[in-house]
């Protein structure tokens, strides 16, 4: 128990985080679903939901991190976006144009409008979260190698 | 006019760093340097006098706003950047495991 | 036309091949190589099919989305598109074939294959696109995809020269980007075909002048043109063969020359200067290369070299501006993409056998590896120019078009050049597979199954390349593609007046 409380950061930071982490996500969703509205969309909201899981593990440490997102986990998602994005693109094909914008546009200026420009946010959120979060554990993980060796 | 070569400056001081420095992690950082000066430089194209904002919404009208393209084909390339950087720091971090330095002059086997 | 739907397909299965390998392969073995060969099979017979389709319509438009250019991103097929979608889907489609064997010893299949795949989606993007920015973007997928597989042994060498590599790469993509800022910031658009007709409208001025230098190095850079050709021998040796092999037989071609061609010849506009500066550059990489490939002992390091000087015959012919020597150019560009591929399997092979890469321990290899000595002799002797191969019909015509445009100097360099390939590839021949056998190497084996097919297939198009310049098959592959850049100012016509014809699509207000 004494162990589990070792790793990562202070208690302050550990609370402060357990407070922000939600609203951090909360967030980057809001970002990612208003991307056809507002400035933002599937980059930038990406970005903030990987960072959420990222002060994740600098506050409790790789362990707890690593056991709630596995590597194969981030790294599934993180293909799952591209073939989510790719087949969008493709789906086109049935109105006769590759990234055909082909559902119902809707009407402007309402959350659910834009035909498939959300459902290419949310893709491109799941694949660039996912890929920042990746690149950050890789990192991470090579760094712990090269201390074993020494 | 000043703004424009500011940024010329800007990609000097990277480009700078790239050839002059001998530590891998300051090459990393004066590509980044370079990097973001042709992306301010591509923004600071983009800007009209007097322009707004290019957020569409319902109650503005669309007139007197910058170029709106050139910002997300700047994202584009920031994404690019990103990934660049990523793998080149992951490199750095495999030359210093296996050479135990990060100077560049020590590190140069290949030859000729 | 409902054909022009396999236009996006080169992009669509190449990406989504990379990701179903990283999504499913890495659990199942086997799946790598089916999916991997599988996607490259498939990309092979749609180029196939879309040579057909430009041979018989002329030049495609297809506006993705239904977006009309020069709003939306076009993509174009011509000519000089479908000649080099051919030549790079057949170049990979073998690779891929002899990467089932060769890639056993190195532990992530999936890794190099979904890589493999991101690359050549990247080329074939950089082919097909008609949106400079779009070309952007296609052009650095290939390069980091890239820099990844020169590092892909993770050993000292293969580190060192990934960041060399990186590092310039980066460079020269920073320079064509500066260029792409002044080019939309002089015309107001991203298509080049719009780009063209407003640059021919306008002038080119001094941003012209401005943004062909930097195309010139950021592009020169990528093609590895002499005075920026210091990351070439270091990264493509360092890579595995079969991407070697793929790096310097295409990658060098459709990120550099492709786009020098485009560009220069599409959008800029070709002038005398610009002639001039290319066949200087194209004349000093070929003679400079090859005298710096002549001293090497390291198989692939000597091959990188040479695939320099082979790249400066390109530049040369294609740089003389004149219908012929375009011809020779892009003809010396097929030609190379198969010879020096065939020669990095080979060195591959022969590293797989024995494990060494350096030709002072080798000889006499000639007994026991029967397919990669005759496959190399059949190399060697077309890039070195010997009669019936392919190499020579390339090298011959651009060596006339340089005498018949009076450049006597061009061409004497030109043979002279080729004078010392062969010495160098002698050199190759004689340590390597000739000789007395080393008792060492009396128990090497000759390589699996998959690579002497893949080395076989590359010799047969070696011996039977010279058949492209017959009169029937010219008119079909080579032609259309030297008529797109000799007839350069009528690229943007033809494009505004196929996006004006398209019947669907909604164009922006």
């Amino acid at each position: 128990m004494i162990r589990e409380q070792d790793k990562g950061m202070s208690v302050i930071v550990k609370t402060v985080t357990r407070f922000t982490m939600g609203l951090i996500l909360l967030y980057g969703i809001y970002i990612l679903s208003h991307g056809h509205l507002s400035p933002g969309g599937g980059f930038a909201g990406g970005v903030i939901v990987a960072l959420s899981f990222v002060l994740l593990m600098l506050a409790y440490g790789k362990e707890t991190a690593l056991k709630k997102f596995p590597k194969g986990v981030v790294s599934f998602f993180e293909n799952a976006g591209a073939i989510m994005f790719l087949s969008i693109a493709l789906l086109g094909f049935t109105g006769g144009y590759f990234f055909l914008n082909f559902l119902d546009k809707g009407e402007p200026y309402k959350l659910f409008s834009a035909g498939i420009i959300p459902l290419c946010n949310i893709a491109i959120s799941l694949k660039v979260g996912a890929g920042l979060f990746a690149i950050f554990v890789a990192l991470v993980l090579v760094k712990l190698e090269s201390e074993k060796k020494v | 006019m000043t703004i424009y070569f500011l940024c010329l400056v800007l990609f000097c001081v990277g480009l700078y760093c790239v050839l002059r420095k001998r530590n891998i992690i300051k090459i990393i950082v004066g590509i980044i340097i370079c990097e973001y000066a042709v992306n301010l430089f591509f923004i600071l194209a983009a800007y009209r006098v007097g322009g707004r904002a290019p957020i569409f919404s319902a109650q503005t009208d669309i007139s007197n706003m910058v170029d709106p393209l050139p910002a997300a084909l700047v994202l584009t390339a920031i994404v690019i950047g990103l990934a660049t950087t990523a793998l080149l720091v992951a490199i750095a971090m495999r030359i210093y495991e296996k050479y135990g330095t990060f100077d560049i002059t020590k590190i140069s086997e290949l030859r000729g | 036309m409902p054909q022009a739907n396999i236009i996006p397909l080169f992009i669509a299965i190449s990406l989504g091949g990379a990701f179903l390998i990283s999504i499913i392969g890495r659990r199942i073995k086997g799946f790598p190589d089916l999916m991997g060969n599988l996607t490259t099979f498939m990309l092979l017979c749609l180029s196939v099919s879309a040579l057909k389709l430009s041979n018989s319509y002329g030049t495609i438009i297809y506006s993705v989305g239904s977006w009309k250019p020069p709003a939306g991103i076009a993509m174009v097929l011509d000519g000089f598109t479908s000649f080099m979608l051919v030549t790079i889907n057949l170049v990979a489609f073998i690779v891929s074939i002899y990467a089932i064997n060769y890639m056993e010893k190195y532990t992530s299949k999936w890794k190099f294959y979904t890589l493999f795949l991101l690359m050549l989606a990247g080329m074939n993007g950089v082919i097909l696109t008609g949106d400079i920015f779009n070309l952007f973007v296609f052009l650095e997928i290939a390069s980091v995809a890239s820099y990844a597989l020169v590092a892909f042994g993770t050993e000292r060498h293969e580190l060192e020269a990934a960041f060399k590599y990186a590092v310039m790469g980066t460079i020269g993509s920073l320079f064509i980007l500066i260029g792409i800022v002044f080019l939309y910031s002089y015309t107001s658009t991203l298509n080049m075909a719009d780009m063209a007709a407003i640059l021919a409208h306008k002038g080119i001025g001094n941003v012209g002048l401005l943004v062909s230098v930097l195309f010139i190095m950021g592009f020169g850079l990528k093609a590895a043109l002499v005075p920026f050709h210091a990351w070439l021998p270091d990264a493509h040796p360092s890579a595995p063969a079969p991407i070697s092999a793929m790096l310097s037989g295409v990658l060098v071609k459709s990120l550099g020359v492709y786009t020098i061609c485009r560009i220069f010849f599409n959008v800029i506009g070709f002038s005398l200067e610009i002639s001039s500066l290319l066949m200087f550059l194209g004349a000093a990489s070929m003679v400079i290369g090859v005298f710096l490939a002549i001293g090497q002992w390291d198989f692939k390091r000597l091959l990188a070299y040479h695939s320099i000087s082979q790249i400066g015959y390109v530049i040369l012919g294609i740089g003389l501006g004149t219908p012929l020597g375009i011809l020779g150019g892009l003809f010396h560009l097929f030609n190379h993409s198969i010879f020096k591929s065939l020669l990095f399997l080979n060195s591959g092979a022969v590293e797989y056998s024995t494990g060494t890469r350096n030709l002072q321990k080798m000889g006499g290899l000639r007994e026991k590896m029967p397919v990669t000595s005759a496959t190399s002799l059949t190399a060697s002797m077309a890039i070195a120019g010997i009669p019936p191969f392919n190499g020579f019909w390339s090298k011959l015509l651009i060596i006339i078009a340089a005498v018949e445009a009076g450049r006597f100097g061009y061409a004497f360099l030109a043979v002279l050049a080729s004078i010392i390939t062969l010495a160098s590839f002698t050199k190759v021949l004689k340590y390597a597979f000739f000789g007395k056998l080393r008792e060492k190497w009396n128990n090497i084996k000759e390589v699996p199954l998959f690579m002497a097919l893949a080395m076989a297939a590359l010799a047969f198009i070696c011996i039977v390349g010279g058949v492209m310049l017959f009169p029937g098959i010219v008119t079909s592959f080579l032609k259309p593609a030297a008529d797109v850049l000799s007839e350069g100012a009528k690229y943007s016509v033809t494009v505004l007046q196929g996006v004006a014809n398209s019947p669907t699509g909604h164009s922006v207000e």
